[in-house]
């Protein structure tokens, strides 16, 4: 049997409802402070993102508007499209510049890539606990040695051995300068994706063990699909460090303002030549703004291979 | 007549912990067999003995013997990917791959060298209705697996594992995280199924291993207290303990 009576203390049905139809109109009332906090934390949050997207624009207009007064002496065509980098006699082609970052950020990917995550799936599949520990923070490390370090270690030891196995008199240029970024970006792609795959549930590994698939065949046909968006995100923050990466390529490549005919030859890449001659040009020199538009392009190149990335990313992962 | 899976006073050890002792069952051919006992009592793990599930679990130490068909599983020289294609698992949590329908059938398969698309449709096809699903997913099966609700997914599951032809189905809590409607959908389905596989399940559900199976084992702490032919232990167990577990006494 229900006691139909509602106890003594409960409210009446038309008490109730006043007690949510309307804010009282006391200035801080509880209510009141409530609904005006969460529209502040609102505002904030849309202002942090907010923000977060002018800075992005407003460098974006900083190098673009010096870096556009180079085309009131330059066409269009010479400074995209000659090899021609020679200032002090008024020829500006770019175009070396431009082709050895793309040249240098490709190659370094494709030997970063393939290595980081082997190592990635051995750190996070294969090795004994003990081992992962020691691993992983050594690999922490390595992400935050400062750049300059890692082109002294190209400069005197992987130079000395390409000139001997190369049989160049210098074996300074691509080759060198990409192997010095593939170890720099190889912690980071390795410890990103390493995270990524340990984040793939066990019960995809456990559903594949099940079916009789070997540890190869449930790590290549599950666990690296299922890990594929952190993997991709690990090679895009790789990437960006290798684009932008200055002082150990400065140290390695040579610095000479030609197309190289080979992988050992001297070259210079956008962010060498930029730091190379920003300090002896002077302020308001045709050379000083194509120095700025080498950094627009630089800008423009990050941000396009990101977007690439991510769209490559978005049709392949149609079913994930 | 040998049973069809045998075995023999098995203890299995995690580390130090004594998770099995000397349980000594037959399980016979073409019948559901249900495991029921309360949490940790030791049945999940003696189902996951049975296709050396347990071997990826480090520490894990197990002394007597399993034999399927006559053969000691546990042997050096058996080959663990085979020995699981013959004996397909189900899982508490529906767990497909983050693929489609289609990726998620071929995927055995095509680990154990099945080639050619045509051949590979008919395994999908046959499979897919075998656990009841193809009706609900044949108009689409590029569709990834994770758009099915839960059932379906469990589904789904099974046919996955019956792509592979196995001999033996294991089903660790299969219908525990689902709703009755599709549990009773895939209790349904595995009175099909009894008549072709060999079929393990273990269930917290005491109504279910009354309702689906032939034979029941009683677990408790480790230990094989009882087993019988399904109708004998739940009209008559012969332990008293057997007896306050299925009258709701504990666990």
């Amino acid at each position: 049997m229900i006691d139909m009576n509602p106890p003594s203390d409960s409210k009446a049905p038309s008490e109730l409802g006043q007690s949510f139809a309307k804010v009282s109109g006391a200035k801080f009332d509880r209510k009141m402070r409530l609904r005006w906090s969460n529209k502040l934390f609102r505002i904030v949050c849309i202002g942090s993102a907010l923000f977060v997207c002018l800075v992005l624009l407003c460098i974006l207009v900083l190098m673009l508007r010096t870096g556009i007064l180079t085309f009131s002496n330059v066409s269009l065509a010479e400074f995209f499209f000659s090899t021609n980098w020679d200032p002090e006699n008024e020829h500006y082609g770019a175009l070396t510049f431009i082709l050895g970052t793309l040249a240098l950020t490709s190659l370094t990917m494709l030997i970063s890539i393939p290595i980081s995550v082997v190592v990635a799936v051995f750190l996070a599949e294969m090795t004994p606990p003990w081992l992962r520990n020691l691993l992983r923070p050594v690999l922490d490390l390595l992400v935050g040695i400062p750049s300059v370090v890692y082109g002294f270690l190209g400069l005197t030891l992987l130079i000395p051995w390409l000139r001997t196995i190369s049989g160049h008199d210098l074996a300074d240029g691509l080759l060198a300068a990409s192997i010095v970024l593939t170890i720099m970006v190889l912690p980071t792609i390795s410890r990103i994706s390493d995270d990524a795959i340990s984040a793939v549930p066990n019960k995809y590994r456990d559903a594949a063990y099940a079916l009789g698939a070997n540890r190869f065949q449930t790590v290549i046909r599950v666990v690296l699909p299922a890990a594929k968006n952190g993997i991709m995100y690990a090679v895009i923050l790789g990437m960006a460090r290798a684009i932008g990466e200055t002082m150990a390529v400065v140290m390695v490549i040579g610095n000479t303002a030609q197309l190289p005919n080979s992988l050992f030859t001297p070259t210079a890449v956008l962010t060498s030549n930029i730091v190379m001659q920003i300090s002896s040009v002077e302020f308001d020199s045709t050379w000083n703004y194509g120095l700025y538009m080498m950094g627009f392009i630089l800008l423009a190149i990050s941000l396009l291979m990101i977007v690439a990335v991510r769209m490559l990313q978005k049709k392949g992962g149609r079913n994930s | 007549m040998q049973p069809f899976i045998d075995i023999n006073k098995l203890n299995l050890y995690y580390g130090e912990y004594h998770a099995l002792k000397d349980v000594s069952i037959e399980i016979p051919e073409r019948a559901i067999t249900a495991f029921i006992g309360p949490s940790g009592c030791g049945k999940s793990t003696l189902l996951r003995t049975l296709n050396r599930m347990n071997d990826r679990i480090p520490g894990t130490r197990i002394e007597g013997k399993v034999a399927i068909g006559g053969t000691d599983i546990y042997h050096d020289e058996v080959h663990v990917e085979s020995l699981r294609q013959k004996i397909g698992m189900v899982f508490q949590q529906p767990n497909p791959f983050p693929k489609s329908i289609y990726d998620n059938v071929a995927f055995g398969p095509k680990q154990h060298g099945v080639r050619g698309k045509k051949k590979l449709d008919e395994i999908v096809e046959q499979s897919l209705r075998s656990a009841v699903l193809w009706d609900e997913v044949k108009d689409d099966l590029k569709r990834p697996a994770l758009s099915l609700s839960g059932g379906q997914q469990q589904r789904l599951c099974i046919a996955r594992a019956l792509a592979v032809e196995p001999d033996i189905l294991l089903m660790d809590e299969a219908t525990s995280a689902l709703d009755p409607i599709s549990t009773f959908k895939i209790e349904e389905l595995t009175h099909e199924l009894k008549n072709r596989y060999t079929i393990v399940m273990v269930t917290h559900n005491m109504q279910q291993a009354a309702r689906v199976s032939q034979q029941t084992v009683f677990f408790l702490n480790g230990e094989v207290v009882e087993y019988a032919p399904t109708q004998r232990l739940f009209a008559n167990p012969a332990d008293s303990r057997t007896q306050d577990y299925i009258s709701g006494r504990f666990g």
